[in-house]
């Protein structure tokens, strides 16, 4: 059964009055356990995808302001959810890895990989014991009370990947995760990432230029100039 | 708890900046307390006017005397308590520096018409039977260490000669806006002196200060006494003790305007100088609100991440404006010349205005940088290079 499935969506951003188009109609579908990687030229459309599927980007609207196709993810159509609706819903069904990691620099690695939760009903005890586990997992277990800047780049990924999986999201979203990565740290976090895959049945949907990262997906999937192949 | 505990984080990200704004604050705040204490301070005498007292002086100006024989024929109008009168003394104490008010008054009633100040049964018995005898205010009691029994010398300016006043008794305010920087005498010892040594101007009285029984009966009391001396050598003007005080406050109204003027632009200063840096901090931190946007972190969380730090820095600048408001208002009382503002008191309502500006600027420093994230696309916000 599809854990993502996507029907006829376009994506075009505007600069002043010029259209420029990105996605043009593009369906496809993802098996819950996937890991996907999508590869594909600069320009490409592939973080757009992400977005799409993340939630934090919409699709065009057909002609009537209504969303262009859809974007189901485990049984939701979030093209129809409104911004406090999708954003209450992201934060229960996407963990988010970025590129330059996008932790808080006043915050300890402890209270970044904490944030997703400070939005649950869950007691500081019980979001003290998940960020623990979720730091040791990734390997961090004795730096909680380290701030981005005393931690390398790739220790940074890895608080990041923690605080992605720490609500047990429904699907992992990573936009070039060992992108600004030197080679033994990448290595290290698309490790974990397999892990997350294989351990803990977790959907990824990861965006690379790097082909040894890709190596770890199970299916490849290009991008070129806004079509799928 | 996160949105204190993350504004308490922000605050001092950019701590030069943040105690830069913080400073701005406090010296704007500061200003526009001492600007309106000044506004307060020209102000006092009419605001501890009583709406029950008259006061009749001549109607040409007030520089000329009344004859002391209308005392009689005011008391006898209806709606009259008492009627006290008061003689402006001047004179140099020291000297011309030392400015404070000298006045002859009538021992008998003058006390019973300005029931706020707060006087004993022997000072006032003292001051009845001490023909030099004096009441002077606690603040000059204070301020040249003067006690009863001390003889205050003074040379005479309206009234020439050299005076001596023996200090019979010392009063205070019975309220906190109460002047209690007055030289108050005997005006049987000026009346007999001028007797001596200048007939043509004794039995006379500089003002008459009528207290009445019913504040409401003001405009026909008023209008009764000048037409008692209508068309007689010394006709009067009578008004009520807040005109009258007015009428020397507004000779000064252009610059207490532009005191006004200017502390409005202070409130435009506190508000500027904290737009920019909640502008530059919001701009700066684009990318982090976008993630945690992106995160589920709703429009309120973000609106209150920024609003609550614009307020953090508005409080605290405003603050520790209004705490040196009092130290700061009391040296320049000290260093100005000694009488020029009998009250001078930072006024309740100055820190309400300066406390309730400063949050009103902290709220409108906000309201740009909020409004900007929440329009904010979170793709937009994660482009943004920090």
């Amino acid at each position: 059964m599809s854990l993502v499935s996507i029907h006829n969506i376009s994506k075009s951003y505007w600069r002043d009055s010029l259209e420029i188009p990105v996605l043009k109609n593009i369906s496809f579908d993802i098996p819950a356990g996937e890991f996907l990687a999508l590869m594909g030229p600069s320009g490409s459309g592939k973080t757009t995808v992400l977005n799409l599927v993340a939630g934090i980007d919409r699709p065009n609207e057909d002609g009537d302001g209504r969303p262009g196709g859809s974007v189901i993810i485990d049984g939701t159509d979030i093209t129809k959810l409104n911004e406090s609706q999708l954003a209450a819903w992201r934060s229960r069904n996407i963990g988010f890895v970025f590129q330059f990691y996008n932790l808080m620099p006043v915050l300890t690695a402890l209270e970044n990989v904490t944030l997703p939760l400070l939005l649950t009903k869950m007691s500081k005890k019980e979001r003290r014991e998940r960020a623990d586990f979720a730091l040791k997992l990734v390997g961090l277990g004795d730096r909680v009370h380290h701030y981005p800047r005393q931690l390398s780049g790739g220790q940074e990924q890895r608080v990041a990947i923690a605080r992605a999986i720490i609500t047990d999201p429904t699907l992992l979203v990573a936009d070039e995760p060992t992108g600004d990565l030197d080679k033994v740290s990448a290595e290290e976090i698309m490790n974990l990432l397999e892990r997350l895959n294989k351990e803990f049945r977790k959907t990824i949907i990861m965006v690379t230029h790097d082909p040894r990262a890709a190596e770890k997906a199970h299916v490849i999937r290009h991008l070129d100039k806004g079509e799928l192949s | 708890m996160f949105i204190l505990h993350l504004i308490h984080k922000n605050l001092f990200r950019h701590k030069l900046r943040s105690l830069l704004t913080i400073l701005g604050i406090t010296i704007a705040v500061l200003a526009f307390g001492l600007m309106q204490t000044v506004v307060s301070a020209w102000n006092a005498g009419v605001a501890a006017s009583a709406a029950d007292r008259l006061i009749v002086v001549h109607s040409v100006s007030f520089i000329y005397p009344l004859p002391l024989s209308y005392k009689a024929r005011i008391e006898r109008l209806p709606g009259v308590e008492t009627v006290s009168w008061a003689n402006w003394f001047s004179g140099v104490y020291i000297d011309e520096a030392q400015f404070f008010a000298r006045m002859a008054v009538d021992p008998a009633t003058y006390f019973k018409v300005y029931p706020e100040f707060i006087v004993s049964d022997d000072a006032l018995a003292g001051l009845a039977g001490q023909r030099n005898g004096t009441i002077i205010g606690a603040l000059i009691a204070e301020k040249y260490n003067l006690k009863v029994g001390d003889i205050i010398p003074l040379e005479g300016d309206i009234y020439p000669g050299h005076w001596e006043m023996k200090v019979v008794g010392i009063y205070r305010g019975r309220d906190k806006g109460t002047d209690e920087s007055q030289m108050l005498f005997n005006w049987e010892y000026l009346d007999q002196s001028l007797l001596q040594t200048q007939p043509a101007r004794a039995g006379r009285v500089g003002w008459y200060v009528v207290d009445i029984r019913n504040a409401a009966e003001r405009a026909r009391i008023s209008a009764d006494i000048d037409s008692l001396f209508a068309n007689s050598p010394a006709e009067t003007k009578t008004q009520t003790e807040k005109e009258f005080q007015q009428s020397f406050v507004s000779m000064s109204s252009a610059i207490l305007t532009a005191i006004n003027i200017v502390s409005v632009v202070i409130i435009g200063i506190i508000l500027l100088v904290l737009s920019n840096t909640m502008i530059m901090t919001a701009r700066e931190r684009f990318r982090e609100f976008a993630v945690l946007k992106t995160l589920g972190f709703s429009t309120i969380h973000l609106a209150g991440l920024i609003g609550g730090e614009s307020m953090v820095i508005a409080g605290l600048g405003s603050a520790i404006g209004i705490a040196l408001t009092f130290p700061i208002s009391d040296a320049a009382e000290r260093g100005l010349p000694a009488g020029w503002f009998p009250v001078f008191n930072v006024e309740l309502s100055t820190l309400a205005y300066a406390a309730g500006s400063a949050f009103v600027a902290g709220v409108a420093a906000a309201a740009v940088p909020v409004l900007k994230t929440l329009r904010m696309k979170i793709v937009d916000g994660l482009r943004q290079v920090g």
